[in-house]
Protein backbone atom coordinates (compact mmCIF):
# COMPACT_ATOMS: atom_id res chain seq x y z
CA UNK A 1 0.00 0.00 0.00
CA UNK A 2 1.19 3.49 -0.83
CA UNK A 3 2.33 5.76 1.96
CA UNK A 4 0.77 9.20 2.02
CA UNK A 5 2.45 10.60 5.13
CA UNK A 6 5.69 9.62 6.78
CA UNK A 7 7.29 11.29 9.79
CA UNK A 8 10.65 10.38 11.18
CA UNK A 9 11.92 11.64 14.52
CA UNK A 10 9.90 14.81 14.20
CA UNK A 11 10.63 17.46 16.81
CA UNK A 12 9.14 20.84 17.53
CA UNK A 13 9.90 23.20 20.37
CA UNK A 14 8.50 26.61 21.17
CA UNK A 15 11.46 28.31 22.84
CA UNK A 16 12.06 26.06 25.83
CA UNK A 17 8.83 24.11 25.66
CA UNK A 18 8.87 20.86 23.70
CA UNK A 19 5.67 20.05 21.81
CA UNK A 20 6.88 17.18 19.61
CA UNK A 21 9.66 15.00 20.87
CA UNK A 22 10.70 12.48 18.23
CA UNK A 23 7.42 11.58 16.61
CA UNK A 24 7.34 8.67 14.13
CA UNK A 25 4.22 7.88 12.14
CA UNK A 26 3.28 6.47 8.79
CA UNK A 27 -0.14 6.78 7.18
CA UNK A 28 -1.16 4.64 4.23
CA UNK A 29 -3.41 5.62 1.39
CA UNK A 30 -7.11 4.92 1.82
CA UNK A 31 -7.07 4.63 5.58
CA UNK A 32 -8.71 6.52 8.39
CA UNK A 33 -6.32 7.04 11.28
CA UNK A 34 -7.22 8.29 14.72
CA UNK A 35 -4.65 10.39 16.55
CA UNK A 36 -5.61 10.07 20.17
CA UNK A 37 -4.20 11.95 23.10
CA UNK A 38 -5.11 14.30 25.93
CA UNK A 39 -4.91 18.09 25.73
CA UNK A 40 -1.35 19.31 25.38
CA UNK A 41 0.03 16.05 24.00
CA UNK A 42 1.09 17.66 20.71
CA UNK A 43 -1.83 16.78 18.44
CA UNK A 44 -2.53 20.26 17.14
CA UNK A 45 1.15 21.12 16.70
CA UNK A 46 1.57 17.97 14.65
CA UNK A 47 -1.43 18.73 12.44
CA UNK A 48 -0.22 22.28 11.88
CA UNK A 49 3.10 20.90 10.67
CA UNK A 50 1.29 18.57 8.27
CA UNK A 51 -0.79 21.51 7.03
CA UNK A 52 2.39 23.51 6.43
CA UNK A 53 1.55 26.22 8.96
CA UNK A 54 4.39 25.40 11.35
CA UNK A 55 7.88 24.20 10.57
CA UNK A 56 9.39 21.32 12.51
CA UNK A 57 12.52 22.10 14.56
CA UNK A 58 14.13 18.88 13.36
CA UNK A 59 13.31 15.51 11.88
CA UNK A 60 11.61 14.73 8.63
CA UNK A 61 8.05 14.86 7.39
CA UNK A 62 7.09 13.77 3.89
CA UNK A 63 3.66 14.07 2.32
CA UNK A 64 3.53 12.01 -0.85
CA UNK A 65 7.30 12.17 -0.77
CA UNK A 66 7.47 15.97 -0.48
CA UNK A 67 8.29 18.28 2.43
CA UNK A 68 5.39 20.52 3.47
CA UNK A 69 5.18 23.47 1.09
CA UNK A 70 3.14 24.87 -1.75
CA UNK A 71 2.85 21.49 -3.40
CA UNK A 72 1.63 19.64 -0.30
CA UNK A 73 -0.74 22.43 0.72
CA UNK A 74 -2.67 21.64 -2.43
CA UNK A 75 -2.93 17.99 -1.36
CA UNK A 76 -3.80 18.47 2.30
CA UNK A 77 -7.19 19.70 3.50
CA UNK A 78 -6.95 20.91 7.08
CA UNK A 79 -9.73 21.48 9.60
CA UNK A 80 -8.28 23.63 12.39
CA UNK A 81 -9.71 23.48 15.88
CA UNK A 82 -10.46 27.22 15.79
CA UNK A 83 -12.79 29.46 13.80
CA UNK A 84 -11.10 31.40 11.05
CA UNK A 85 -13.83 32.68 8.71
CA UNK A 86 -14.62 36.39 8.73
CA UNK A 87 -17.59 37.21 10.87
CA UNK A 88 -19.25 39.40 8.23
CA UNK A 89 -19.47 36.48 5.80
CA UNK A 90 -22.56 34.61 4.88
CA UNK A 91 -22.18 30.88 4.26
CA UNK A 92 -22.33 31.55 0.51
CA UNK A 93 -19.38 33.99 0.90
CA UNK A 94 -17.42 31.32 2.73
CA UNK A 95 -18.09 28.86 -0.08
CA UNK A 96 -16.93 31.37 -2.69
CA UNK A 97 -13.88 32.15 -0.58
CA UNK A 98 -12.90 28.48 -0.59
CA UNK A 99 -13.69 28.23 -4.28
CA UNK A 100 -11.26 31.09 -4.96
CA UNK A 101 -8.60 29.74 -2.61
CA UNK A 102 -8.45 26.11 -3.73
CA UNK A 103 -8.32 24.68 -7.23
CA UNK A 104 -9.60 21.34 -6.00
CA UNK A 105 -12.71 22.80 -4.34
CA UNK A 106 -15.95 21.26 -5.61
CA UNK A 107 -18.64 23.91 -5.27
CA UNK A 108 -21.44 21.60 -6.30
CA UNK A 109 -20.46 19.07 -3.68
CA UNK A 110 -20.32 21.82 -1.07
CA UNK A 111 -23.87 22.82 -1.98
CA UNK A 112 -25.10 19.25 -1.57
CA UNK A 113 -23.29 18.82 1.71
CA UNK A 114 -24.70 22.07 3.10
CA UNK A 115 -28.18 20.73 2.37
CA UNK A 116 -27.32 17.45 4.06
CA UNK A 117 -26.09 19.41 7.06
CA UNK A 118 -29.29 21.51 7.11
CA UNK A 119 -27.35 24.73 6.63
CA UNK A 120 -28.71 27.63 4.61
CA UNK A 121 -26.33 29.52 2.34
CA UNK A 122 -27.92 32.79 3.45
CA UNK A 123 -27.00 32.33 7.12
CA UNK A 124 -24.40 34.62 8.55
CA UNK A 125 -21.24 33.03 9.91
CA UNK A 126 -21.50 35.27 12.98
CA UNK A 127 -24.93 33.86 13.86
CA UNK A 128 -24.05 30.16 13.68
CA UNK A 129 -24.17 28.02 16.80
CA UNK A 130 -21.12 25.98 17.77
CA UNK A 131 -22.54 22.85 16.13
CA UNK A 132 -23.59 24.66 12.95
CA UNK A 133 -20.25 26.29 12.55
CA UNK A 134 -18.48 22.95 13.04
CA UNK A 135 -20.68 21.52 10.28
CA UNK A 136 -19.87 24.45 8.00
CA UNK A 137 -16.11 24.12 8.46
CA UNK A 138 -16.28 20.40 7.88
CA UNK A 139 -18.33 20.92 4.72
CA UNK A 140 -15.75 23.33 3.36
CA UNK A 141 -12.82 21.09 4.21
CA UNK A 142 -14.39 17.90 2.86
CA UNK A 143 -15.52 19.59 -0.35
CA UNK A 144 -11.94 19.81 -1.49
CA UNK A 145 -10.71 16.87 -3.49
CA UNK A 146 -7.60 16.25 -1.42
CA UNK A 147 -5.38 13.29 -0.79
CA UNK A 148 -5.09 13.84 2.92
CA UNK A 149 -7.79 15.26 5.18
CA UNK A 150 -6.55 16.39 8.55
CA UNK A 151 -9.35 17.01 11.01
CA UNK A 152 -8.60 18.54 14.39
CA UNK A 153 -11.31 17.64 16.90
CA UNK A 154 -14.23 17.58 14.45
CA UNK A 155 -16.56 16.52 17.27
CA UNK A 156 -15.44 19.10 19.82
CA UNK A 157 -18.38 20.43 21.79
CA UNK A 158 -21.23 19.37 19.51
CA UNK A 159 -24.49 17.70 20.50
CA UNK A 160 -25.25 14.03 19.68
CA UNK A 161 -27.42 14.75 16.61
CA UNK A 162 -24.76 16.99 15.11
CA UNK A 163 -22.14 14.39 15.96
CA UNK A 164 -24.05 11.80 13.91
CA UNK A 165 -24.27 14.17 10.96
CA UNK A 166 -20.56 14.82 11.14
CA UNK A 167 -19.71 11.12 11.29
CA UNK A 168 -22.04 10.48 8.35
CA UNK A 169 -20.41 13.24 6.35
CA UNK A 170 -16.93 11.89 7.01
CA UNK A 171 -17.96 8.36 6.02
CA UNK A 172 -19.82 9.49 2.92
CA UNK A 173 -16.81 11.48 1.84
CA UNK A 174 -14.33 8.68 2.38
CA UNK A 175 -12.79 7.15 -0.74
CA UNK A 176 -10.00 4.66 -1.20
CA UNK A 177 -8.06 7.38 -2.96
CA UNK A 178 -7.68 9.59 0.10
CA UNK A 179 -6.59 9.26 3.70
CA UNK A 180 -8.07 10.89 6.76
CA UNK A 181 -6.31 11.78 10.01
CA UNK A 182 -8.63 12.68 12.88
CA UNK A 183 -7.60 13.87 16.32
CA UNK A 184 -9.84 13.47 19.30
CA UNK A 185 -9.92 12.89 22.99
CA UNK A 186 -13.56 11.76 22.81
CA UNK A 187 -12.69 8.29 21.63
CA UNK A 188 -15.84 6.25 22.12
CA UNK A 189 -17.96 8.37 19.76
CA UNK A 190 -15.71 7.86 16.82
CA UNK A 191 -13.56 4.78 17.32
CA UNK A 192 -15.57 2.68 14.86
CA UNK A 193 -14.38 4.93 12.07
CA UNK A 194 -10.74 4.14 12.50
CA UNK A 195 -8.63 1.68 10.56
CA UNK A 196 -5.60 2.53 12.63
CA UNK A 197 -5.06 4.39 15.86
CA UNK A 198 -2.01 6.26 17.12
CA UNK A 199 -1.78 7.26 20.76
CA UNK A 200 0.22 10.43 21.29
CA UNK A 201 1.70 11.45 24.62
CA UNK A 202 4.20 14.19 25.36
CA UNK A 203 4.98 14.66 21.70
CA UNK A 204 5.60 11.08 20.68
CA UNK A 205 3.59 8.10 19.51
CA UNK A 206 3.42 5.65 22.40
CA UNK A 207 1.19 3.06 20.74
CA UNK A 208 0.17 2.46 17.14
CA UNK A 209 -1.89 -0.31 15.64
CA UNK A 210 -4.80 -1.58 13.64
CA UNK A 211 -7.95 -0.81 15.63
CA UNK A 212 -9.55 -4.23 15.16
CA UNK A 213 -6.36 -6.06 16.08
CA UNK A 214 -5.90 -3.96 19.20
CA UNK A 215 -9.47 -4.73 20.23
CA UNK A 216 -9.04 -8.47 19.89
CA UNK A 217 -5.51 -8.58 21.33
CA UNK A 218 -6.38 -6.62 24.43
CA UNK A 219 -10.05 -7.58 24.71
CA UNK A 220 -10.85 -3.92 25.16
CA UNK A 221 -12.39 -1.13 23.16
CA UNK A 222 -10.09 1.59 21.87
CA UNK A 223 -11.73 3.89 24.40
CA UNK A 224 -10.75 1.54 27.23
CA UNK A 225 -7.22 1.22 25.90
CA UNK A 226 -7.08 5.02 25.77
CA UNK A 227 -8.06 5.22 29.41
CA UNK A 228 -5.39 2.74 30.30
CA UNK A 229 -2.62 4.41 28.29
CA UNK A 230 -3.40 7.86 29.67
CA UNK A 231 -4.25 6.90 33.22
CA UNK B 1 -28.78 -3.89 13.72
CA UNK B 2 -28.47 -2.20 17.02
CA UNK B 3 -25.50 0.05 16.58
CA UNK B 4 -24.08 -0.74 20.00
CA UNK B 5 -21.08 -3.04 19.76
CA UNK B 6 -19.40 -5.14 22.37
CA UNK B 7 -16.17 -3.37 23.26
CA UNK B 8 -13.86 -6.36 23.34
CA UNK B 9 -14.76 -8.22 20.14
CA UNK B 10 -13.53 -7.03 16.74
CA UNK B 11 -16.30 -5.08 15.04
CA UNK B 12 -16.09 -7.08 11.81
CA UNK B 13 -16.81 -10.29 13.77
CA UNK B 14 -19.85 -8.67 15.37
CA UNK B 15 -21.13 -7.53 11.99
CA UNK B 16 -20.65 -11.04 10.61
CA UNK B 17 -22.52 -12.55 13.55
CA UNK B 18 -25.37 -10.12 13.11
CA UNK B 19 -25.73 -10.98 9.44
CA UNK B 20 -25.59 -14.68 10.24
CA UNK B 21 -28.30 -14.24 12.85
CA UNK B 22 -30.47 -12.43 10.36
CA UNK B 23 -29.97 -15.19 7.80
CA UNK B 24 -30.81 -17.95 10.26
CA UNK B 25 -33.91 -16.11 11.51
CA UNK B 26 -34.95 -15.60 7.87
CA UNK B 27 -34.96 -11.82 8.06
CA UNK B 28 -32.50 -12.27 5.22
CA UNK B 29 -33.62 -14.96 2.82
CA UNK B 30 -31.55 -16.98 0.33
CA UNK B 31 -30.56 -14.86 -2.66
CA UNK B 32 -31.39 -11.62 -0.82
CA UNK B 33 -29.04 -8.75 -1.55
CA UNK B 34 -27.03 -7.31 1.33
CA UNK B 35 -26.63 -3.56 1.72
CA UNK B 36 -23.64 -2.19 -0.12
CA UNK B 37 -20.47 -1.63 1.89
CA UNK B 38 -21.03 2.09 1.72
CA UNK B 39 -24.65 1.92 2.89
CA UNK B 40 -23.71 -0.34 5.78
CA UNK B 41 -20.84 1.90 6.69
CA UNK B 42 -23.02 5.00 6.97
CA UNK B 43 -25.85 3.08 8.66
CA UNK B 44 -23.65 1.59 11.37
CA UNK B 45 -21.15 4.48 11.45
CA UNK B 46 -18.36 2.01 10.91
CA UNK B 47 -15.25 2.30 8.78
CA UNK B 48 -15.94 0.93 5.25
CA UNK B 49 -12.83 -1.23 5.38
CA UNK B 50 -14.25 -2.97 8.46
CA UNK B 51 -17.51 -3.75 6.62
CA UNK B 52 -15.47 -4.89 3.64
CA UNK B 53 -13.60 -7.29 5.87
CA UNK B 54 -16.83 -8.74 7.32
CA UNK B 55 -18.23 -9.23 3.81
CA UNK B 56 -15.02 -10.83 2.56
CA UNK B 57 -15.02 -13.25 5.46
CA UNK B 58 -18.69 -14.20 4.96
CA UNK B 59 -17.95 -14.83 1.32
CA UNK B 60 -14.95 -16.97 2.19
CA UNK B 61 -17.17 -19.08 4.45
CA UNK B 62 -19.59 -19.59 1.56
CA UNK B 63 -22.44 -17.84 3.35
CA UNK B 64 -22.66 -15.09 0.78
CA UNK B 65 -21.42 -14.65 -2.75
CA UNK B 66 -20.45 -11.62 -4.74
CA UNK B 67 -21.74 -10.86 -8.19
CA UNK B 68 -19.50 -8.50 -10.05
CA UNK B 69 -21.11 -5.09 -10.36
CA UNK B 70 -24.29 -6.26 -8.64
CA UNK B 71 -23.41 -6.62 -4.99
CA UNK B 72 -23.28 -9.28 -2.33
CA UNK B 73 -26.04 -11.88 -1.97
CA UNK B 74 -27.03 -14.50 0.58
CA UNK B 75 -26.21 -17.98 -0.65
CA UNK B 76 -29.09 -19.82 -2.29
CA UNK B 77 -27.77 -23.13 -1.01
CA UNK B 78 -30.16 -24.31 1.72
CA UNK B 79 -27.60 -26.72 3.15
CA UNK B 80 -25.23 -23.81 3.83
CA UNK B 81 -27.92 -22.06 5.79
CA UNK B 82 -28.91 -25.21 7.65
CA UNK B 83 -25.29 -25.77 8.61
CA UNK B 84 -25.09 -22.22 9.84
CA UNK B 85 -28.19 -22.73 11.92
CA UNK B 86 -26.78 -25.89 13.45
CA UNK B 87 -23.48 -24.21 14.15
CA UNK B 88 -25.13 -21.30 15.91
CA UNK B 89 -27.37 -23.63 17.90
CA UNK B 90 -24.27 -25.51 19.00
CA UNK B 91 -22.75 -22.28 20.30
CA UNK B 92 -25.88 -21.41 22.25
CA UNK B 93 -26.01 -24.93 23.66
CA UNK B 94 -22.35 -24.93 24.69
CA UNK B 95 -22.77 -21.70 26.60
CA UNK B 96 -25.96 -22.95 28.21
CA UNK B 97 -24.38 -26.23 29.33
CA UNK B 98 -21.36 -24.45 30.69
CA UNK B 99 -23.50 -22.01 32.66
CA UNK B 100 -25.79 -24.73 34.01
CA UNK B 101 -22.87 -26.87 35.09
CA UNK B 102 -21.44 -23.77 36.71
CA UNK B 103 -24.64 -23.54 38.73
CA UNK B 104 -24.06 -27.12 39.88
CA UNK B 105 -26.67 -28.99 37.83
CA UNK B 106 -25.97 -32.52 36.69
CA UNK B 107 -26.65 -33.44 33.04
CA UNK B 108 -29.70 -35.40 34.13
CA UNK B 109 -31.12 -32.45 36.04
CA UNK B 110 -30.45 -30.18 33.09
CA UNK B 111 -32.44 -32.44 30.78
CA UNK B 112 -35.23 -32.44 33.33
CA UNK B 113 -35.33 -28.65 33.57
CA UNK B 114 -35.27 -28.23 29.80
CA UNK B 115 -38.11 -30.71 29.43
CA UNK B 116 -40.22 -28.85 32.00
CA UNK B 117 -39.59 -25.54 30.32
CA UNK B 118 -40.49 -26.82 26.92
CA UNK B 119 -43.77 -28.13 28.29
CA UNK B 120 -44.53 -24.69 29.77
CA UNK B 121 -43.71 -23.04 26.48
CA UNK B 122 -46.33 -25.09 24.68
Amino acid sequence: METILKCTDLKKSYFRKTALNGLNLEIKKGRITGLLGPNGSGKTTFLKIIAGILRPSSGEILINGNRPGIKTKAQVSYLPDRDYLYKWMRISDAVNFFDDMYDDFDKEKAGEMLKFMNLSEDSKVRELSKGMSEKLYLTLVLSRKSQLYVLDEPLGGVDPTTREKILDAILKNYTEESSILITTHLVSDIERLFDDVAFISEGRIVLFGNAEELRSERKMSIDEIYREVFR
Amino acid sequence: MDSEFEPNIPIYVQIMNDIKRRIVSEQLKPEDKLHSVREMSVKLKVNPNTIQRAYRELERQGITYKQRGMGTFVSGDISVINNLKREMAQDVLCNFMRDMKGLGFSPKEIVEIVRENIREDI
